[in-house]
């Protein structure tokens, strides 16, 4: 059975859980701080990153606006290069396409690229409810696979396993879905590439029909792109004779030139590296090379909800890098799980309530998993503005307002659960537009300071259970100032 | 020279030692403050909780309490960065929404406010164009950068440079300066578990580096980073920047 | 099943909400009136192409492709000697491997065919090839299945690929540069060192699936008079 996120906890519930966990703090903190500085490095060898990075966000923005021009455009140029476009508005809709396309070359088994759509739709259990067996070929969704775990991470799903764990999992696991793990299998990284290398070789050379996912699509071409590192992409997208690619509808660009741009921001961003080992770039099939039939199934699921928001947009310029999760204080001691779906992390906490709407506790809940630092911003190669959107949709769930729901436009009322909170900032909110007011909370609560408890009851001991509270100063400022410069109280 | 103190509802209430400080620094600089008691909150409580309109007030009040000053400068780079980035927002978004009676005069207050508020290291240095402010303090001191001063207004070295040159003073390097403290506002309270966890990382790092004080340039951080290091029996206290740039005997105010 | 009705209404539906989503752009705002900054720049610094080549080799070594240089008459010596080194018995070559490449080397040569199946490839030891061109500022070698190079699957499942790179002709200095001179039509890989992997606690490892030894042959012709 694949796991689910579904029925997960909101965030502040599950993040306090994970919070506890030390060897999963380690694990995280070991690998977020090993990137950052690598990240920081590639992107300083290039002077014009700022600019790299205005062009990155430009050409996403373009394409956004005018998305009904270049997804029509996408299809064309992928149907004539031998294609055929596929469109699903939602991610049952997808699994039933693609279930489809694998029963009709009578295949019971496909390899798969890691991509984060089909993660988003569930095909491994739609595609397993059909008798149709999914191997996951990335190394680290294979680690989740054989673990029956969730990915936590967007480039690299099993970051919250360490080497250790790693080795069991292949240890006790592999034999169940192929070749076994070596005898005496070592926890050395590379030891643990080569036991993957062997496990999922055989089924390289067997299978029939692949499944991918795409980084780019470029509209005027019909050409799809592929960025990885291990071969495991190149593998599942050139030996196959099938293969069928879901792609969400923003990956779209419009040119082949614009490549050049999301080339230089995406390798350096991700993995901290000058370009990722493989990248391949196809356009519909080529005669006796690689896949006889290409299928390209373009996934709504949400995107056209979000696109429909002029502030939240913007999240659709995503390139999936990764270099906010490995920069947020956040994701580093909450974790990937506690973002309940495959985008965890800074951009998960503004694309999964876009996606889903704010559909339950959980969705309500990911716009407040954020101190607002900023960090993510700053290193977003396409300068998504996480800290904007995520006080925007704070907004949405404590305030209401208009949002598109299954592309229907409708006003959300504001979340139950923020009643009590409304009203306290409705009266912080009356105070601080009466002066005098505030001057006569702040008298009184100098007078009870030597009153005032170490420990506060109620929602307040979420403050005071780890933090002594701020002693209350006998004269406010404003006291201060009228007694010593002689202005009337 | 008019300067209007912006002190902050923050300050005012739970610390206005700070605000007394920036007083008594500016003051020393030759520079006359004054202190509209018509201001109150920035509302960046509110802005970042959501209640967006709940701001719009708040806007309107602080542009109002400081109309006639040439500067307004306030010790707190969050309610800087409040003013230079949310407020201009705050009037789009009226105006998104179809009210442009509201977003006219939210646009307007926010256009005239927004360049001349000043944080308080960014007068000093861009506008005095001082860094030795005649201060001494001989003790070990580390620094916390904040992330509204760090990211949002972009401060880089000016509080370093000023520290530097206040006498007797040692600046202690602080590791994983640029890391958030957890604190976040509602943040603190709505996820209280991992702002405790990053405030503890903050406040390990802190005791770590020997030094009598950490200090910074905006109160809500170390309001939390305080009673953090309080609750885990730390002997460093927090000050900030301003209170140490005021001071001339040597002696915490 | 693909062109019937519910493919249409997909579509249909898909393309209707993208519409209704975007009513705050102005109608008539065409794509190319979004304003797109293209100030970046072509390339990073100024070289010659001897420089360029030097950094190619340079780059390609930092990512541990292992690099050798030769000239032309030197090519087939070179060649004879790295597949010995390897103990290479089978090597697949594309069908327009320059003749003489390997005439030096004592080796059984499987020429890659539409009928070479991935199996058959698993057997073989090292492949050979040309490249299309190289990308020195981030040491990339791109294929776009020519005649020197083959079909894809014959530089993937063969665990050693020793890709000749023709210097400094076939060398670009950056990523704008190589999108420039490549065609989409073609099938293209960009090869940037072995198989490599960051997914156990985000430290590089090389060598997963893809040949797990790249060695890259830098043969340098005089240039040309310009």
């Amino acid at each position: 059975m694949s796991r689910t996120y579904l029925g997960m906890p909101a965030f502040p519930r599950a993040a306090a859980e994970s919070t506890r966990d030390g060897t999963l703090r380690a694990n995280l903190r070991h690998a977020t701080h090993t990137i950052r500085a690598k990240r920081a490095a590639a992107v300083a060898e290039l002077e014009d990153w700022e600019r790299l990075r205005a062009a990155g966000a430009a050409v996403k923005d373009r394409t956004l606006h005018h998305l009904d021009h270049y997804l029509p455009l996408l299809e064309e140029n992928v149907t004539r290069a031998g294609g055929t476009v596929h469109w699903a508005a939602d991610a049952d809709e997808a699994n039933r396409i693609v279930t489809d396309l694998v029963r009709a070359t009578g295949e019971r088994e496909v390899v798969k690229v890691k991509s984060m759509v089909t993660q988003e739709t569930g095909l491994n259990a739609a595609l397993e409810e059909a008798g149709i067996r999914a191997y996951e070929t990335d190394l680290a969704e294979l680690i989740v696979q054989l673990g029956d775990d969730l990915p936590s991470h967007i480039l690299v799903p099993a970051i919250h396993r360490g080497r250790r764990e790693i080795r069991d999992v292949f240890r006790d696991r592999m034999a169940d879905w192929g070749r076994p793990a070596p005898e005496g299998l070592t926890d050395r990284p590379a030891d643990l590439a080569e036991a993957a290398r062997l496990h999922l070789r055989e089924k390289f050379l067997r299978c029939k029909v692949g499944i991918s996912g795409a980084n780019f699509m470029v509209a005027e071409t019909g050409t799809l792109v592929v960025v990885e590192s291990e071969g495991n992409g190149r593998m599942c997208l050139t030996l196959p004779e099938t293969l069928i690619s879901v792609v969400g509808i923003e990956k779209t660009v419009p040119t082949w030139r614009d490549l050049e741009i999301y080339l230089q921001l995406l390798p350096r961003s991700s993995t901290a590296e000058r370009m990722n080992p493989y990248t391949s770039m196809w356009t519909g099939t080529t005669d006796e090379d690689g896949p006889r039939d290409f299928h390209l199934v373009l996934l709504d699921n949400g995107r056209t909800d979000t696109l429909a928001d002029e502030v939240g947009r913007q999240a659709l310029r995503c390139i999936r890098c990764s270099a906010c999760l490995n920069v947020c204080p956040v994701y580093e001691r909450a974790g990937g799980h506690a973002y309940g779906s495959p985008y965890p992390g800074p951009i998960g906490a503004i694309l999964t309530p876009q996606l889903r709407g704010l559909a339950s506790p959980l969705e309500e809940s990911l716009p407040f998993a954020s101190s607002l630092c900023g960090a993510c911003y700053e290193v977003c190669p396409v300068a998504i503005d996480i800290p904007e959107v995520l006080v925007h949709l704070r907004e949405r769930v404590v305030e209401g307002g208009p949002v598109t729901v299954g592309g229907n436009r409708t006003v959300i009322r504001p979340a139950k659960r923020h009643a009590l909170e409304r009203a306290a900032m409705r009266a912080a909110g009356w105070a601080f537009d009466h002066p005098a007011a505030l001057r006569r909370a702040q008298r009184l609560a100098a007078r009870t300071r030597r009153v005032h408890p170490r420990r506060l009851p109620g929602p307040g001991r979420a403050w005071s259970d780890t933090r002594e509270l701020p002693e209350v100063p006998e004269e406010s400022f404003r006291d201060w100032w009228a007694r010593t410069r002689g202005e009337r109280p | 020279m008019r300067v209007g103190l912006f002190v902050t509802c923050v300050n005012d209430t739970l610390r206005p030692s700070t605000g007394r400080a920036v007083v008594t620094l500016l003051e020393r600089l030759g520079v006359r403050v004054d202190f509209p008691t018509a201001q109150s909150c920035c509302g960046q409580p509110l802005y970042n909780t959501g209640y967006r309109h709940g701001a719009e007030p708040l806007l309107l009040r602080t542009a109002a309490a400081f109309a006639d000053h040439e500067y307004v400068v306030t010790p707190s780079a969050s309610c800087a960065a409040m003013v230079r980035d949310a407020y201009p927002r705050i009037a789009a978004r009226a105006a998104a929404e179809g009210r442009p009676g509201e977003a006219a005069r939210l646009r307007a207050a926010a256009e005239r406010l927004v360049p001349r508020t000043y944080e308080l290291t960014e007068f000093l240095v861009d506008v005095l164009g001082v860094v030795d402010v005649g201060a001494r303090f001989p003790h070990t001191v580390t620094y916390h950068p904040t992330c509204h001063g760090l990211r949002a207004l972009g401060l880089r070295d000016r509080p370093r440079r000023l520290l530097e040159h206040v006498e007797g003073l040692e600046l202690r390097e602080l590791e994983g300066a640029d890391e958030c403290c957890g604190f976040g506002g509602t943040f603190a309270v709505k996820n209280a578990a991992v702002s405790a966890a990053m405030g503890a990382d903050k406040a390990r790092a802190i005791t770590r580096t020997g030094a009598a004080a950490v200090c910074a340039a905006d109160n809500s951080c170390l309001l939390h980073i305080g009673g953090t290091l309080a609750r885990e029996d730390s002997p460093v206290r927090t000050l900030h920047l301003a209170e140490i740039l005021a001071c001339t005997d040597g002696v915490v105010p | 099943m693909t062109d019937g009705p519910a493919h249409s209404a997909g579509r249909a539906r898909i393309l209707g909400r993208v519409r209704r989503a975007l009513a705050d752009v102005p109608r008539y705002e065409r794509p190319e009136d979004h304003p797109v900054p293209r100030d970046y720049l072509r390339a990073h610094g100024e070289r010659t192409p001897a420089e360029s080549v030097d950094l190619l080799a340079a780059r390609l070594t930092d990512y541990r492709a292992v690099v050798h240089r030769t000239d032309p008459p030197g090519l087939p010596a070179l060649l004879a000697e790295l597949l010995r080194r390897r103990g290479a018995h089978r090597v697949v070559v594309p069908v327009g491997l320059p003749d003489g490449w390997l005439a030096e080397a004592a080796v059984e040569q499987v020429v890659d065919t539409a009928e070479l199946t991935a199996r058959a490839l698993d057997a073989v030891d090292s492949v050979v090839t040309g490249c299309a061109l190289a990308i020195a500022e981030t040491g990339t070698l791109v294929l776009d299945a020519g005649p020197d190079q083959g079909r894809r699957r014959i530089t993937l499942v063969p665990d050693h690929h020793l890709c000749v790179v023709r210097a400094p002709g076939q060398v670009v200095d950056s990523v704008p540069r190589a999108l420039e001179r490549l065609s989409p039509v073609r099938p293209l890989t960009w090869i940037s060192g072995p198989s490599a992997t960051s997914d156990i606690e985000l430290d590089r490892v090389e060598g997963v699936h893809g040949p797990r030894t790249l060695e890259v042959v830098l043969v340098e012709s005089p240039e040309p008079p310009s």
